[in-house]
């Protein structure tokens, strides 16, 4: 690797110090004029910084985002997962466990007795939701927001992810 | 007024005024630094829901510092660790005594002087305060027996003593032409005009000292870009042992040493309290047009001129702490030794024969 070579002006450190001053010192007082600005109420489509005031003004997520899991229903409610258990084969965090029970209905092969999803493993890959073959898991919930004081409480049984409050929540503020 | 009682009282006036402006400082960095990184900075401290643009982060910050575990290392030495904060404090505050804040104000039928002491040795007195308040450094780091602490309390005590040399020696050439080492007699002898109109601050009679001082100044302060004694991303520096208001007392002397630089530069090269063609009686405009102003009037000014001179430099330092990155340490020694202090010898050189031939 070789140095770039300096000139005398950079060498002299003091003309690129000032560059800098007069670039910090910019963004300082352009900043500071729209943060006064907007305590009086203009310039509101500016913004002083980039910084978003995070539980108050979440972020804007995308449409396409992958948050936590949700299985779809059919008309009746029941889940339409038919444990084929491709999901479970492919998650490559192996975060799914699935135990297949027999359907009463004989025209649907299987159904899941138990359909658990570790969150504190998931990678959020998504591979799940593209090798579902009955589209039975989606991961548009938009629910970023996972914690627990316990590795157990990050478990998603299957009422958890058949019965979350929010079905089509794709937050409002958002640009799709 | 007793002379006793007046000491009090501008001694309160002044500790007032520094330790406020340190606090303020501590405020003015974080958001100071957001507003030039685009960020917003402290505002979550909230009383009864007001934020006051993170203000109470003071409050908060000082509180926090009050209740925390006061901590010795177990063999550490209990008497200097104790010590240590102290000697920076006081070292950094007493530097203030004979800083003079602004000029005698009449104030009814006695006169204010804005001072604490005014001696013929107050730089000296200055200087030899600065360089003490390497002890506060060095008991640190040698007393809390930790090789982090220790690194840092070299790097502290070889940082000072370099750019001890060159900050003295940058003074030289003022002192040469102001023939005073009171502090007083230095901003009296900047009220003159140079060509008349120009005032005869120290920055223009001597540029290159003041980028000399300013440099060393910012050096002697330990912050970015010479933060070597506490190194915050590899040895955090030689009050890694120290918690609670131990630890809060090296921080507001940190805040404290950025306002001695900001009092220094200022009344040694900005004037000090003088405002531009402003006398005793009045404003004197280079047109030879006078407007004549009510003493207490002036006083008011020099003394809001002095303000706003220190709160600039203030500015400015934390401006440069946010601009520039820091200095690899055998980069910080070249230029301590190889380029301010020849630089300032040479200052010397020229300010004499100037003085000699003129």
């Amino acid at each position: 690797m070789t140095k770039p070579k300096l000139t005398v002006l950079e060498r002299l450190y003091l003309p690129e110090i000032l560059r800098g001053l007069l670039i910090t010192t910019r963004h300082h007082f352009a900043n500071l004029t729209v943060h006064i600005l907007h305590r009086i109420g203009l310039a509101k489509g500016k913004r002083g910084a980039v910084t978003f005031q995070y539980p108050e003004d979440p972020r804007p997520v995308a449409r396409r985002l992958r948050a936590r899991h949700r299985l779809m229903k059919r008309p009746d409610g029941s889940t339409r997962c038919v444990a084929c258990m491709m999901c479970e084969t492919i998650c490559p965090a192996q975060c799914i466990y699935i135990v297949a029970d027999e359907h009463p209905d004989p025209r649907i092969e299987k159904r899941p007795k138990s359909f658990d999803i570790d969150l504190g493993i998931c990678v959020m890959c998504g591979y799940c939701v593209e090798a579902c073959p009955e589209d039975a898991i989606r991961m548009d919930t938009y629910i970023t927001e996972t914690s627990s004081f316990t590795r157990e409480g990050m478990l998603l049984t299957i009422d958890d992810l058949m019965n979350h409050h929010n079905e089509d929540s794709f937050p409002r503020h958002t640009s799709s | 007024m007793s002379e006793i009682a007046h000491a009090l009282i501008v001694t309160g006036y002044i500790l007032s005024v520094v330790l406020t402006l340190a606090a303020l400082l501590t405020w003015m960095e974080r958001k100071q630094s957001a507003l030039m990184q685009d960020r917003i900075g402290a505002n979550r401290a909230s009383i009864l829901g007001f934020r006051a643009i993170g203000l109470f982060h003071i409050i908060a910050d000082s509180l926090k510092m009050f209740l925390k575990e006061d901590f010795v290392p177990a063999r550490g030495v209990r008497l200097f660790h104790t010590l240590a904060p102290f000697i920076s404090a006081f070292c950094a505050l007493a530097i203030f005594a004979c800083i003079p804040f602004g000029p005698s104000v009449p104030l009814g039928d006695t006169t204010v002087n804005l001072w604490i002491f005014d001696s013929n040795i107050s730089l000296l007195y200055v200087l030899a305060l600065g360089s003490l308040g390497i002890y506060g450094i060095f008991f640190a780091g040698w007393s809390s027996h930790n090789k982090f602490a220790y690194l840092g309390a070299m790097r502290g005590a070889a940082q000072m003593l370099s750019y001890e040399i060159a900050l003295g020696i940058s003074l030289i050439g003022l002192i040469m032409i102001y023939g005073s080492l009171s502090l007083n007699d230095i901003i009296h002898y900047q009220g003159q005009q140079l060509f008349g109109f120009l005032p005869a601050w120290g920055v223009v009679l001597q540029p290159l000292a003041c980028l000399i001082f300013l440099t060393a100044g910012i050096a002697e302060s330990k912050r970015n870009p010479f933060d070597m004694p506490e190194g915050e991303s590899e040895i955090i520096g030689y009050f890694t042992e120290y918690s609670s208001m131990k630890f809060g007392l090296f921080f507001l002397a940190d805040f404290i040493e950025v306002i001695v630089v900001a009092a220094l530069v200022s009344v040694l090269f900005f004037g000090g309290w003088q405002f531009p063609y402003l006398q005793a009686d009045g404003f004197h405009l280079p047109g030879g047009t006078h407007w004549a102003l009510a003493p207490l009037a002036v006083g008011l000014i020099q003394v809001g001129a002095f303000g706003a001179k220190l709160f600039f430099f203030c500015w400015l330092q934390l401006t440069i702490r946010w601009t520039l990155p820091r200095f690899r340490y055998d980069q910080l020694m070249r230029l301590g030794w190889q380029f301010l202090l020849p630089l300032s010898i040479v200052n010397i050189l020229v300010t004499g024969i100037i003085l000699v031939y003129r």
